[in-house]
């Protein structure tokens, strides 16, 4: 009797699991099919964005007036950053597929200038055709590279889950189809090294690049640079410094330096150039308590911190307090002209006025005398281009990078409408509309908890 | 009864509210009068608030009354220092208090009441006599660019990625989303390079939904204002976990905490 009902029991007990296991299958199985239908969606969007990118290129080369031109460039723009959307959705972040994200990319910024450019005034230069042309070229091989790629997947139903796992276990080489698809279209792409693309592409603003450039100087030692912090940070001799120096294969040349401070429980993390140990940024990790400094008296302090480490003509540009923590924007001021390139960041803590950051890689790689000269329209002149519902409350001079990564002097306008605050800088040599900014800074509170 | 649990919550949700700011704050005498500091452009708080009723209520300003000292109140104050003969600066001093509590009447929950339906927090502490509403309850200053959602995801994936690292560990994982936002070899936004699928592992495993701390969102505002201690990397990897063989060709930059940041 009790056998009975034992094995009646465990029998239950086992259809049961099975059956709990058969469901715990399906939704699992579920689950991944979701998976892989939505890297298939973008697979072959993707596909299917290149090869209406290639088309809509092809079709420019036969176009000549700006009526079809600027449209079909405006296209080409749009299909490249489509086309990007595609390969962020696909798991191929950790596999060499970057220089054909490039690639996409450049076209796109390529075409969108074309795209937007007065053509009746300044029509395609010989140049920018061969660009096209090659861009053609170029992209039709992708095309047919992935087209290749996708005919595998469809034939033969490769999954892109498979793709996942090949890229997560460590065996390398990986021996997965797809892979080796993508990594030929990125070989190849590599190889489009002569495609001209213009000033504006090429300059890919690496700040970086420029740290050694711009600051004169010897090279210092490990031991000279950590002299030259203990003096600009006012420590104690004995506080333990850890020092290192960035990669040699870098192009980020800095010495790293921690410091910890057990007296006020405080440590302080900061990089310096080798030339000349200048601080690039500095931060300060500790406790902050409760706020007894006003925003204007923290922005004093910054202001006392720049002169103390003669880092003179700098001017407040930007104020704003974060929780118990003020952070403000300095800006260079050559004569009255305010030089916004040059940009140094504060921040300091509201507690007891600390300064527990500094950021200077932007006035570091950019600051020198400039030769700034007069500007050639008067102030009228430039008032005459900028909108008139715009209400002008503060103007001044001021230098700032263009498109082209160029300095150029402008005309600085600060203005509203309604309760919107614009800033417009108008050149002050060719009255050019260079740049409108909505300034934002604040935002209501949505938060529902 | 519903009645009565709000009046029970009022004076305890108002009092745990006030507290950081009655000692922030109250340094000076008059209840409902401002404190002794400057007010200058980006300053938050019930100083402001106060600025900001006072001088919408002789029409300098139009704006929503947020407390967060941006444009809208730079421009009213200025107006309000030509108007009134004052040197045109900005900067609200005791001059301009004094010429503000002359021509402006201030009544701090009548405001309360104006702020009805902005938030939650606000509306609930209505119609109480305590000094003014919370901070959070009201505007941030948000760096330009993002919103504070985007700051939250943002945490939210420093802290499922880096939350046993130093401070500098965690500036340097935002500074790389945003490196990789700003590259062009990476999506364009915020999300598209969170969850760009194999990029984090915080994302794969799901830590991302973790509830970040206070530092991680602050590592983020600092990364956001411009505080990049990796030398504008792109990648970084744990060596002791990374499965890629293909991050190792990268060029390193350096090592901060457990992580290798590279180009």
């Amino acid at each position: 009797m009790i056998r009975s009902i034992l094995i009646g029991a465990l029998a239950i007990g086992v259809v049961g699991t099975s059956y709990w296991g058969y469901k715990e299958h399906q939704e699992k199985n579920a689950v991944l099919i979701n998976a892989e239908n939505t890297y298939q969606r973008a697979f072959h969007d993707l596909n299917f964005h290149m090869d209406a990118l290639e088309e809509k290129i092809g079709s420019t080369l036969a176009m000549n007036s700006r009526s079809s031109l600027s449209p079909a460039l405006a296209e080409v723009w749009r299909l490249t950053s489509e086309a990007q959307n595609d390969v962020g959705q696909l798991p191929l972040t950790l596999m060499p597929f970057n220089k054909t994200e490039e690639f996409l990319s450049n076209i796109g910024s390529f075409s969108y200038r074309v795209a937007v450019r007065d053509l009746d005034e300044k029509p395609l230069s010989e140049d920018e055709y061969e660009t096209l042309k090659k861009l053609h070229n170029h992209s039709n091989d992708v095309k047919n590279e992935l087209r290749k790629v996708q005919a595998m997947v469809i034939d033969h139903n490769l999954r892109w889950m498979d793709v996942e796992l090949a890229l997560a276990s460590e065996s390398e080489p990986q021996d997965n189809t797809i892979i080796d698809g993508f990594k030929t279209v990125d070989k190849q792409v590599e190889g489009y090294s002569e495609v001209n693309w213009g000033p504006e592409v090429n300059q890919l603003n690496e700040k970086k690049q420029n740290l050694s450039k711009n600051i004169e100087g010897e090279e210092l030692s490990e031991k000279e640079a950590k002299q030259h912090v203990l003096d600009f940070l006012d420590i104690d001799k004995n506080a333990s410094i850890d020092i290192t120096t960035t990669g040699k294969d870098s192009k980020y040349q800095a010495y790293s330096l921690s410091i910890e401070n057990p007296e006020n429980k405080s440590s302080v993390n900061l990089d310096v150039t080798k030339k000349g140990a200048k601080p690039i940024w500095i931060l300060m990790d500790r406790k902050i308590g409760k706020q007894k400094l006003s925003l204007n008296e923290a922005a004093n302090k910054a202001t006392n911190f720049l002169k103390e480490h003669d880092i003179t003509n700098m001017e407040i540009s930007e104020s704003s307090q974060y929780e118990r923590m003020g952070v403000f924007t300095f800006v260079y001021q050559q004569g009255d002209v305010t030089i916004y390139p040059d940009a140094v960041h504060i921040k300091v803590a509201l507690d007891n006025g600390d300064i527990t950051g500094y950021e200077s890689i932007e006035y570091l790689t950019n600051h020198h005398e400039r030769k700034v000269t007069e500007p050639t329209i008067s102030r009228n002149e430039a008032l005459e281009q900028v909108n008139p519902n715009v209400q002008i409350m503060e103007e001044g001079l001021g230098v700032i990078k263009n498109d082209l990564g160029e300095e150029v002097l402008c005309y600085e306008f600060m203005g509203t409408i309604e309760n919107e605050t614009y800033r417009i800088f108008v050149n002050a040599d060719t009255g050019r509309e260079e740049r409108v900014e909505k300034m934002d800074g604040t935002e209501m509170n949505y938060d529902t908890m | 009864m519903r009645k009565v649990v709000r009046i029970l919550k009022i004076p305890l949700i108002v009092g745990l509210l006030c507290i950081p700011l009655i000692t922030v704050l109250d340094t000076g005498n008059n209840v409902d009068a401002f404190s002794n500091q400057i007010i200058q452009k980006g300053a938050t708080g019930t100083d402001v608030i106060e600025l900001q009723a006072r001088l919408k209520n002789i029409g300098f300003y139009t704006g929503a009354i947020d407390g967060v000292f941006g444009w809208g109140t730079y421009w009213a104050v200025r107006n309000f220092q030509y108007e009134f003969g004052m040197k045109v600066d900005g900067l609200v001093g005791p001059d301009m208090k004094a010429k503000l509590n002359k021509s402006t009447s201030y009544n701090p929950s009548s405001q309360q009441q104006s702020n009805k339906g902005q938030s939650p927090n606000a509306a609930q502490s209505s119609g109480n006599k305590s000094k003014g509403p919370n901070t959070n309850a009201q505007g941030k200053n948000t760096p330009s660019g993002y919103s504070q959602n985007d700051i939250k995801l943002i945490a939210n994936a420093v802290y499922g990625e880096a939350r046993g690292e130093p401070y500098e560990g965690q500036v340097a994982v935002a500074a790389v989303i945003l490196n990789r936002v700003q590259s062009s070899s990476f999506p364009n936004t915020v999300s598209g390079v969170i969850f760009e699928p194999r990029a984090f592992t915080a994302v794969s495993d799901g830590q991302i939904w973790l509830t970040p701390d206070e530092r991680a969102k602050e590592a983020v505002i600092d990364a956001i204002n411009g505080w990049d201690p990796t030398g504008e990397a792109l990648y970084y990897f744990n060596p002791n976990t990374a499965t890629s063989g293909w991050i190792w060709t990268r060029p390193q930059i350096k090592q901060i905490g457990k992580h290798i940041f590279c180009e």
